[in-house]
């Protein structure tokens, strides 16, 4: 069967998600984007639906199961909101969800259920590596055995909330393999840079450096599963990102158009700009069901699955740059103003080429 | 409900046959019918007239209609689905030759959507005859393609004889010359023509009218010779004081003020709009299949996964055109389905339209420029692909009317605030 709607479980959850979006983070997102800073209570207040919770079955905590449809919904809608505040609710997700991917039956009994309680609480992944040809699946990062433990030794950029985190998941190869270590904050040699990382865009979101100078973590911390489950998880759940993104910018390019008046007639009646927003909302279209449909190989073990994220992924990423383009085009110089968000869109949409392994669903 | 991406079994049983055709029927004979314009693939013809009657696939004629077993699980309803793959891999096979599929086309889906019970009945039966039978639509002339309102074919009451009189030309009409030339193979036809019932109302005096083949005072003026889809005839017509009987009068005969009958014929295409995309996808999937073979043979691999800095220029194309590719065909899918389960689909018909005409012409573009001195060389099908995908940008609307159509839905808008 083919079928376009979602279930009356996800509909619930998307009308809660989106509430929550549109009143907090879409209301605060300039104030925490200029400030540097989310206001108090936000992340928490959106940690508290308890998305990840319910993806995760209750033996490990859980009241739910995990699915990747539901997934990409919810990002969606939180992107909608705002990049950086979604990526900021979703930041333990990257602990938890390559555990529950790719990690042993005690290591998923162990590590997840202190993540998913109620309280948020710092945990995260360092996988980004600073330098230009980084690729998820060779690593410069090494890990090598001794005894019964692992050395990490390398140097990992972008990582989320690495200086409050109490534990992270570090990536390094492993005779050409990515691998995932779970490492707790206080190991000998691990290094959080003291300044934050500044980028172009997601300034509420504190990023760091983390250097890793021969830590030592055993055996058992080592995620044995395939870590392109977890890459792929990633992959879909950064499309769906672009796309909440993408269409918080046609949404505002569109009701900006019917209201500015140029020669005598609304902007949007004219087909230099009425084309543009037909052609960004069909790359939306076209975006989102490829997102839905390697979500749902995903969950269905479907064997091109992996494949089908990648290429929505890919998709993504040059649809969401050209949409926020775009999205700044329509409002002409008033677009490029930080009185009007669709600018700070168009940063965000510019590293999804980068941002690879910063969200999971 | 829930996200689904299934391919239902019938369908997957159907691709199966249609597969077969498509490199049996189809293949073989491309090369021969885009060279030879004016010929007919009357093997192919004959053969699909007679699997169409046996399975009733692709048909539009009404069917009788089913008791319901109240103890039986009700499937939910997956026709233009079919149809949808149906005219994908059909496409896929040769989109000029899907053109020349007997069932009727575009003139029966108007007799289908604006036709009366009995209308249908008479009308509709002959597809399921003993011989091929064609039906064809007109509404273009050489004033009036986009701008439909500018149609000057004229209808005229006569009400002693109680016919209508019709004179005006047409062009550019799909299967025009077998819907109203009968053909020792064929049945016998008809054709559906625009017309004017009053001049002054504009588009609220605009009507549709069968036209049977044999009648007199109409006939093929001109066969056109075109860049691609050559297997598939495009003429124009001409009516000189053609009579038809009064009740070949599709819709309300009275000038109203309202255009319902046109927004009958646009009601239409919402239906076949995704389906025209879907031969669009066919054909650019065949252009995209034929690359992947060739890299194949000269071991090239795609190295999906990397990071898009890391890959070849070629990688990066076959990525894209894959990406384009399937998100157009999701797009199109999710319009039928939504036909199907009679949700109203302007907007994404016209989408998965505007994508695709954008798509397979890119497509197919990049595919002859990837293949080099094979995709420009007649010896392969790729260059009869890139000459036949242009169609899917102009028919049934353009991109830019399409676009239009999909802008006023963006934005709330009459066509009159946007035009
Ligand atoms: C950083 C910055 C510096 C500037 N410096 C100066 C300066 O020194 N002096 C000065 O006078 N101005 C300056 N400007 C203003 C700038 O020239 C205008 O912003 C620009 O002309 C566009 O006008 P607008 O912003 O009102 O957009 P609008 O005119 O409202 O246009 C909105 C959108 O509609 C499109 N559009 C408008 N009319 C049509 C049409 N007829 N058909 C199709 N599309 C149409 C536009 O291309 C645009 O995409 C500056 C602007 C910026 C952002
Ligand atoms: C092979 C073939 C088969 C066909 N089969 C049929 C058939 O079976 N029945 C039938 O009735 N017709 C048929 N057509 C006609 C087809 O539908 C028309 O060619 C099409 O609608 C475009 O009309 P036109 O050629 O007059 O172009 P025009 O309307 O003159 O358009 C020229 C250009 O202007 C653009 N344009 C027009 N209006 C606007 C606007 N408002 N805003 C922006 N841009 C605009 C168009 O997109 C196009 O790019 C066929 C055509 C071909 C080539």
């Amino acid at each position: 069967m083919y079928s376009f709607e979602p279930n009356e479980e996800q509909k619930m959850l998307i009308d809660a998600v989106s509430r929550y979006a549109e009143n907090d983070l879409r209301a605060s997102a300039e104030e925490a984007e200029e400030g540097k800073k989310f206001p108090d209570g936000l992340i928490e207040k959106g940690w508290e639906m308890g998305i990840l919770q319910a993806s995760i079955p209750e033996v490990y905590g859980g009241f739910g199961e995990y699915s990747s449809v539901t997934g990409v919904l919810a990002a969606e809608e939180l992107a909608y909101g705002d990049l950086a505040g979604a990526m900021a609710v979703m930041t333990p997700n990257l602990f938890v969800l390559p555990i529950l991917l790719a990690g042993s039956e005690e290591q998923k009994m162990e590590f997840i259920p202190p993540v998913i309680e109620m309280e948020w609480k710092a945990f995260t992944a360092a996988l980004i590596e600073p330098s230009f040809d980084f690729d998820a699946t060779d690593l410069k990062t090494t890990a090598t055995v001794e005894g019964d433990d692992y050395l990490l030794s390398g140097h990992k950029t972008y990582v989320p909330y690495a200086a409050e985190a109490e534990a992270m998941i570090v990536y390094a190869n492993v005779d050409g393999l990515t691998q995932g270590f779970i490492v707790p904050a206080e190991s000998d040699g691990l290094v959080v840079g003291e300044e934050r990382n500044k980028l172009m865009s997601l300034n509420a979101l504190p990023f760091y450096d983390v250097r890793l100078n021969d830590v030592r973590v055993p055996k058992a911390n080592r995620l044995e599963g395939d870590f392109e489950a977890a890459l792929a998880a990633s992959r879909v759940a950064l499309a769906a990102l672009a796309v909440g993104v993408a269409k918080a910018s046609l949404d505002y390019a569109i009701e900006y158009a019917k209201e500015r008046e140029v020669f005598g007639v609304k902007v949007a009646q004219k087909q230099a700009i009425a084309f543009m927003l037909a052609e960004m909302a069909m790359e939306i279209e076209a975006s989102r069901m490829l997102t839905w449909e390697a979500a749902w190989k995903l969950d269905n073990d479907k064997d091109d699955a992996f494949k089908a994220a990648y290429l929505a992924a890919t998709g993504a990423i040059d649809m969401v740059m050209m949409v926020t383009d775009r999205g700044v085009q329509v409002l002409g110089g008033h677009g490029y103003i930080r009185e009007h968000p669709v600018e700070r869109w168009m940063r965000n949409g510019r590293g999804f080429a980068t941002f690879t392994g910063l969200a999971i669903v | 409900m829930t996200i689904e991406f299934e391919t239902p079994k019938p369908i997957v049983q159907q691709q199966y046959v249609l597969k077969t055709v498509a490199d049996n029927m189809m293949r073989p004979h491309s090369r021969y019918f885009d060279e030879n314009e004016q010929e007919i693939p009357w093997d192919y013809i004959t053969f699909m007239h007679q699997a169409m009657k046996a399975s009733g696939a692709g048909s539009l004629a009404p069917k009788e209609k089913k008791k319901e077993d109240p103890g039986k699980p009700k499937h939910p309803p997956i026709s233009y689905q079919l149809l949808a793959h149906m005219m994908e891999i059909i496409s896929w096979g040769d989109v000029g030759m899907y053109l020349v599929t007997p069932g009727g086309g575009l003139g029966a889906a108007a007799v289908q959507a604006a036709g009366s019970d009995e209308q249908k009945k008479k009308f509709l039966a002959r597809f399921m005859g003993d011989k091929p039978t064609f039906a064809a639509m007109c509404m273009t002339e050489a004033g009036a393609g986009s701008d439909t309102s500018a149609i000057r074919s004229t209808a005229v009451l006569d009400k002693q004889t109680n016919e209508w009189v019709l004179n005006g030309e047409k062009i550019f009409v799909t299967a025009g010359d077998k819907s109203l030339t009968q053909y020792e193979q064929s049945g016998k036809g008809f054709v559906v023509i625009w017309a004017s019932i009053d001049p002054e109302a504009g588009r609220a005096g605009m009507r549709s009218f069968v036209v049977e083949a044999g009648t007199p005072g109409i006939k093929v003026s001109k066969k056109e010779h075109k860049m691609g889809i050559r297997a598939s005839d495009t003429v124009s017509i001409v009516m000189q004081d053609c009579r038809v009987p009064f009740e070949n009068i599709l819709g309300n005969p009275t000038v109203e003020k309202t255009t319902k009958g046109f927004k009958g014929a646009m009601a239409t295409f919402d239906a076949t709009r995704p389906l025209v995309a879907a031969t669009g996808i066919g054909v650019a999937r065949a252009a995209l299949e034929f690359v992947q073979e060739k890299l194949t043979e000269e071991g090239i691999e795609i190295r999906y996964g990397l990071p898009r800095n890391k890959l070849t220029t070629i990688e990066r194309d076959i990525i894209d055109m894959e990406v384009m590719i399937r998100s157009t065909w999701l797009m199109i899918l999710k319009a039928v389905w939504m036909a199907d389960n009679r949700k109203p689909n302007a907007l994404e018909s016209s989408m998965s339209k505007v994508k695709a005409g954008d798509v397979v012409t890119r497509v197919t573009q990049k595919a002859v420029e990837i293949m080099g001195p094979l995709g420009y060389s007649r010896e392969f099908l790729l260059e009869k692909w890139f000459r036949d995908a242009k169609i899917t940008d102009i028919y049934e609307g353009t991109g830019q009317i399409n676009r239009l159509v999909v802008a006023r839905n963006l934005l709330g808008y009459r066509g009159s605030q946007l035009r």
